[in-house]
């Protein structure tokens, strides 16, 4: 069997997520293939070269990959798809928007968010915000998956696949990129941290979200927000845990003036140890909590910092 | 232009949804039932664009049993002025959906079709962007803002890093985003009026496409669950317990 992976990167390095997705394609079993699309992405693919059991890595560099936009991706991917069995993206939001247009192009159903392989068609995936998981099996010849990276452990980067370029360039023309307003941090990505602390409604205001700046920084970890934070415009999208937003699973997950939503705990009941500091004591988030302090953030947070 | 909503009945989002005892799937007996969140935004934005006088006609198709005709309603009170159900009593799965998305796409050439990122039952995040490949339209994913300008759409999309906008050409997908609107409610007088709007039942069988099932739904079982901790005096303890205990920090 031979298996092609979609690497995720920003056209200078390789998302970490990706040898997670590549160990989800051992699982497999098969020849792996790691897809670098990009523009000026060359030392991505040096870098995906080092991937624990990739045998090849497909280099697409042009312009027309440089925002990976779907309409582009999606007829590149398709035109390779001939040669493998399985294609597997990380469900990160660049997977997610490509890959169901790779499988409607090549009239196969697509396995959403896996977090186990049972065999090389039975998958396992949760639904209903994680309060049920299912086990599917493919009927189709060619699986189209993406992986949810919180399921598999990441392979080791130290590997030595040959690299391939490509050059074969589709432009479907149809659509183009204009700005990006990206969210500079100094602090570790969502989905990378080993610790995240999160804070919720009852942070008040973006400019109280500095109360955990601090722990953060003593902890090196990320911070994130529920819905109703980022709704209330403390802070911005990318910082959203939950069923419809970044889904983490950090050795210690902190959440601050956070309920516990059935869609929030969907983004972080898989964390290790679960620390809730909320001054309501029936809050449904001590019901998943390892530890909970109830009390006024205002209070605890400054104590917090202060004692670490 | 006509702009054209698809919709879903779906698990209202308030209910943690059970997993039957044979663990054949989940229990939807006797559970309250509602439009998919992400559904009643895209109604919300098509509706928007017709008061903003860009959008002619809002019309909003559900696949599902006669029951689905029940969120098709709300659709049409909140606004779309016609509305199709495309019967079926099967569980078709996102490629299906989008195939007979497709041929209603045909046959009414909306210039923008909004559907939601993703349904909250099965998570899925599928069917929008198959419907893109399948009618070979742009896709604006996950969108927080939509501004049509001439033949083009902008749409600004919520992506890991941040916020990207891109340009399609009309006609174009867009799937949405929690932050893109916040849907308005239905008022009683036009909840007496969407009874008399019209819905048009089409019976999926009639479409000629091929249905078959792309995969089969082995088993559905409970997630393991967390057990509650214990709530700890004061921060000094939280902290020994941290280091000592669970080990996660030093
Ligand atoms: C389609 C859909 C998708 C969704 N997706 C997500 C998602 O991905 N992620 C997500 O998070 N939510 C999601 N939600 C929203 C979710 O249902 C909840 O509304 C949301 O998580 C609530 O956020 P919160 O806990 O911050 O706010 P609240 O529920 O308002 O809770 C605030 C908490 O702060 C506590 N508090 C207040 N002041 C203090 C203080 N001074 N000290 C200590 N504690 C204090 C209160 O006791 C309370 O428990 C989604 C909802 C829908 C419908
Ligand atoms: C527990 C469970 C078991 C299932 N088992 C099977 C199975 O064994 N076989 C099988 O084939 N399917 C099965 N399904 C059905 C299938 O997973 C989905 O219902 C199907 O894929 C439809 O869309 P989606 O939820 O994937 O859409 P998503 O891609 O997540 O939804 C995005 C958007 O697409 C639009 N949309 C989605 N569905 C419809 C619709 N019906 N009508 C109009 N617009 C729509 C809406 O705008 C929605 O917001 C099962 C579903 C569940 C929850």
């Amino acid at each position: 069997m031979s298996i092609l992976v979609f690497a995720e990167h920003d056209n200078s390095t390789l998302k970490a997520d990706t040898l997670k997705t590549v160990a989800a394609a051992q699982a497999i079993g098969g020849d792996i293939h790691l897809l670098v699309a990009g523009s000026n992405c060359q030392a991505v693919a040096q870098e995906a070269a080092k991937t624990n059991g990739v045998s090849k890595v497909l280099v697409a560099d042009n312009a027309a990959y440089e925002y990976q936009l779907a309409e582009n991706i999606s007829l590149l991917v398709t035109e390779l798809a001939g040669d493998y069995d399985h294609i597997l993206a990380t469900a990160l939001t660049t997977g997610k928007n490509f890959m169901p247009r790779v499988a409607a192009l090549l009239d196969v159903a697509q396995i959403s968010d896996i977090i186990a392989v049972e065999s090389a068609d039975t998958f396992v995936r949760p639904i209903y915000a994680g309060n049920a998981i299912a086990t599917v099996q493919s009927l189709d010849s060619k699986k189209v998956i993406t992986v949810r990276p919180t399921g598999f452990d990441a392979v080791a980067a130290d590997g030595s696949a040959e690299i391939v370029s490509l050059d074969t360039v589709t432009d479907a023309g149809i659509s183009a990129h204009v700005s990006d307003q990206l969210s500079e941090s100094e602090r570790p990505e969502l989905g990378a941290a080993d610790v995240v602390i999160s804070g919720g409604r009852g942070m008040q205001n973006g400019d109280n979200f500095k109360l955990l700046e601090g722990i953060a920084d003593k902890l090196g970890a990320a911070i994130g927000a529920s819905r109703a934070a980022v709704d209330a415009g403390f802070v911005p999208n990318d910082m959203q845990v939950g069923q419809t937003g970044k889904i983490v699973a950090p050795d210690l997950y902190i959440a601050v003036g956070i309920s516990g939503a059935i869609q929030h705990l969907a983004g972080m009941k898989d964390s290790k140890i679960i620390v809730a500091i909320n001054k309501d004591a029936e809050a449904p988030i001590f019901q998943v909590a390892d530890y909970g302090i109830v009390g006024d953030l205002f209070d605890v947070l400054p104590e917090l910092e202060a004692k670490l | 232009m006509k702009v054209l909503v698809p919709i879903k009945r779906v698990i209202d989002y308030n209910v943690k949804v059970r997993v039957k005892a044979d663990h054949s799937n989940v229990d939807l007996a006797n559970v309250k039932m509602a439009i998919n969140p992400f559904c009643e935004i895209a109604v919300e934005e098509a509706v928007r664009l017709k008061e903003a006088g860009i959008a002619t006609e809002v019309i909003t198709v559900s696949i599902g049993d006669k029951s689905c005709q029940e969120q098709l309603r709300t659709a049409l009170a909140l606004g779309a002025d016609r509305a199709i159900q495309i019967e079926t009593d099967e569980n078709l799965d996102a490629l299906n959906i989008a195939k007979l998305l497709q041929k209603i796409v045909e046959q009414e050439q909306p210039q923008l079709v909004i559907l939601g990122k993703q349904s909250i039952d099965s998570d899925n995040n599928q069917t929008g962007q198959m419907l893109a490949a399948l009618t070979g339209m742009p896709q604006g994913t996950f969108a927080s803002e939509v501004k049509v300008e001439g033949d083009k759409v902008n749409v600004t999309r919520e992506v890991d890093s941040g916020l990207q906008t891109v340009a399609l050409n009309l006609p174009a997908i867009v799937t949405t985003d929690l932050r893109l609107n916040e849907p308005r409610y239905a008022k009683l007088p036009n909840i007496m009026k969407a009874k008399r709007k019209p819905l048009v039942v089409m019976p999926a069988a009639d479409f000629g496409i091929d249905l078959r099932p792309r995969s089969t739904l082995l088993k559905v079982t409970p997630p393991a669950e967390r057990q509650a901790g214990i709530i700890v005096d004061s921060v000094d303890t939280l902290i020994e317990k941290l280091k000592n205990e669970a080990k996660v920090i030093s």
